[in-house]
């Protein structure tokens, strides 16, 4: 892995406006993702998590210039280019699609039944003109596929005929068909049996592994996160609380939260006694923050500073940092 | 302990437009008042039409088979569910002395009549109590779930409230009737991890209060862990092991249990890689024959697990396992 930084985003905020509102007052807007500073490694598993509406989806959206980002910037940077997001013109923002793509989280939902499986691998080639004759097509077809383990026999197949894992696999062909160097798997293993979501996630490392990619590894699980990333960024209500290297994290968490999510994890052994805390009432409505930190409503050691300055990232060890007015009263 | 519920030979089928299709092959269990029974497996192992079974709630479609025998034991006589032919017959398991708790708490719900309206008509049709009674009992329950502004809230609408205080008002509306057995089919799969400890506390508080019979349906060992008095592992309709928790969570013996148990992410260990079972849950139209997990197995004995349907057998004292791995040692 190289230092180089493959996405630099600055100040990230995308909000989105709500209907309604006074006749005369200001719109609502919901602040899904709330000046976010992040640096993506160029060749890193990195891994996005947070509860439900603390905004992982918007911030990798944005990444991908999928969401309106209202305000900061984007950079992306490879060994041949470097697009500025907010500002690329039209032939740009089509060569980023090419180097950029997703992976959704629903197999079921995320693959045409009308279609067979080599017509939905090659639509991507089709569409992006990556591919002038039909020979072509197949060759990167077949090419992705055994890559994803998927043989010859279920290309000629429609998607009705797999399971949930087999589907996964045939999501992430597609998407990594036209040889991106930035992928977004949104909770891509969620939706899958256990038993299943371990092969999806050796399949994801070992691709990406081989074709130097780098992830942005959305998901709520910790414990998925912290076997297949090696970089973690925790997010609650649009902001980033802590980051850190995947083994510094789970060893040494520094913020409330992130120690809050880590214990609530059930544990396999019945009986673990529960020492950590357990964090009461739920993540308040993005529309209406809290003033002051994010987390002060349900964070156990707020204190009246808490309440009014909201904490910036501070850098707390190497390449760790940590968003808490307290975090160096709480180490132990 | 007194014995609560009988479950023998259940054995379901549905027609389905492909034919006719085995979801549940001879399953039988028992259950104590006062006990904690996790039902685990994947995505079409059977386990939520099993628990349905015991309320007779299946789809038309179904057909149970003719040696199915499901006894429930209450304070004032044996119920023979299977027996129980019309809708006001059914009353006694439907909602009386069993309840359900759902999944998804937002599709559970009526959207369009108040929380507080749709307990109190349950609370009528299955107690004495008059209307009156039945509010006050209500706003009870909710308080006792940790609702705060339980009057408030009793006469809000499901869309109002949150994930996790939804899946709490279900949980207050299903114990309202003091049920003997409640049925929890992944009461936390939906939710965040932090919601999550939070309900499991709740439910582990209300066994101890209540006393009743639980059965916990989810595929979360981890869940399972922390919550559950003994486990039933069920794989393509048929129950492949069972045992206390502690026995088959440290000392599984089923090859499937094994795998499951190392598919998990732990938290524990980052080193050693995820070992997913190979292949995928075979159709429910392609059963294997002999052993139904034969087609993924690595312990595979090659012909007896293809032909012969594997018995129970005791590995230890009340942990019982229906694999041809023990099945010669225990014929000796």
């Amino acid at each position: 892995m190289t230092d180089d930084v493959l996405i630099k985003a600055r100040d990230l905020s995308v909000h989105f406006p709500l209907a309604g509102g006074g006749l005369f007052g200001e719109k609502p807007v919901v602040k899904a993702v709330e000046g976010v500073n992040l640096d993506i490694a160029k060749g890193s598993f990195f891994g996005l998590v947070g509860e439900s509406g603390s905004g992982k989806t918007t911030l990798g959206r944005a990444c991908l210039k999928a969401a309106p980002i209202t305000r900061g910037t984007v950079e992306y940077s490879d060994e041949d280019v470097t697009y500025e997001l907010t500002s690329m013109d039209k032939t740009q923002e089509k060569d980023y699609r090419k180097r950029s793509q997703l992976i959704f989280q629903d197999p079921y939902a995320a693959l045409s039944p009308r279609m067979t499986v080599r017509d939905i691998i090659a639509e991507p080639l089709e569409v992006m003109g990556l591919t002038s004759s039909r020979e072509e097509t197949d060759e990167r077809v077949r090419e992705i596929a055994a890559k994803c383990r998927l043989n010859l026999e279920h290309l000629r197949r429609f998607p009705h005929a797999f399971s949930g894992g087999q589907r996964q696999r045939i999501s992430i062909a597609r998407a990594l068909v036209s040889r991106p160097h930035f992928v977004v798997a949104d909770e891509s293993v969620a939706a899958l049996d256990v038993s299943i979501q371990a092969d999806v996630l050796n399949l994801l490392k070992e691709i990406q592994t081989e074709m130097g990619l780098t992830f942005l590894f959305i998901s709520h699980d910790l414990s998925v996160v912290a076997h297949v990333c090696d970089h973690v960024a925790v997010m609650y209500l649009g902001r980033l609380v802590e980051t850190a290297p995947t083994r510094e994290l789970f060893a040494a968490p520094r913020h409330p939260y992130t120690k809050a999510l880590l214990s609530a994890i059930p544990s396999l052994d019945p009986d673990d006694p529960k020492v950590a805390q357990k964090l009461e009432g739920e993540i308040p409505s993005p529309t209406n923050p809290p003033p002051g930190c994010k987390f002060q409503t349900r964070c156990p050691f707020a204190t009246d500073i808490c309440r009014k300055d909201e904490p910036k990232l501070e850098h707390s060890s190497t390449g760790h940092e940590v968003a808490c007015h307290h975090w160096q009263d709480l180490l132990d | 302990m007194t014995r609560l519920l009988d479950v023998n030979n259940l054995t379901l089928q549905f027609d389905t437009d492909e034919g006719r299709i085995t979801a549940v092959d001879d399953v039988s269990f028992t259950l104590e008042a006062g006990e904690v029974m996790g039902l685990v497996g994947e995505s079409g192992s059977g386990k939520s039409v099993t628990a349905k079974s015991i309320m007779k709630l299946n789809a038309s479609n179904a057909h149970y088979g003719e040696k199915t025998d499901i006894k429930l034991h209450l304070e004032d006589g044996t119920i023979d569910v299977m027996s129980l032919k019309t809708n006001k017959e059914l009353q006694v398991v439907r909602g009386g002395a069993i309840s359900l708790i759902f999944q998804e708490p937002m599709a559970s719900f009526a959207p369009a009549i108040t929380i507080g309206d749709q307990m109190v008509e349950q609370l009528m049709i299955h107690t004495d109590m008059n209307a009156k009674r039945a509010k006050e009992v209500s706003i009870e329950m909710l308080d006792r779930v940790g609702i705060s502004d339980a009057g408030t809230r009793f006469k809000q609408y499901a869309f109002e409230l949150s994930g996790g205080m939804r899946q709490r008002a279900m949980i207050a509306m299903a114990l309202s009737t003091k049920p003997k057995l409640l049925i929890a089919d992944e009461p936390t799969t939906a939710l965040d991890v932090t919601i999550q400890a939070q309900v499991i506390d709740l439910m582990k508080d209300l066994v101890k209060d209540f006393g009743m019979g639980i059965i916990f349906i989810t595929h979360d060992l981890g869940v399972i862990a922390q919550t559950a008095d003994k486990v039933a592992v069920m794989y393509l309709g048929r129950l492949i092991e069972q045992g206390a928790v502690r026995d088959v969570i440290r000392n599984p013996a089923h090859p499937y249990t094994k795998g499951l148990i190392d598919a998990l992410p732990s938290l524990d260990d980052l080193d050693t890689p995820l070992t997913p079972i190979p292949g995928d849950i075979p159709s429910p139209l392609e059963r294997p024959t002999g052993c139904v997990f034969n087609t993924r197995c690595s312990a595979n004995l090659g012909e007896v697990c293809s032909t012969k349907v594997p018995t129970f057998s005791a590995v230890t004292e009340g942990h019982n396992v229906a694999c041809h791995l023990y099945n010669g040692e225990g014929a000796k």
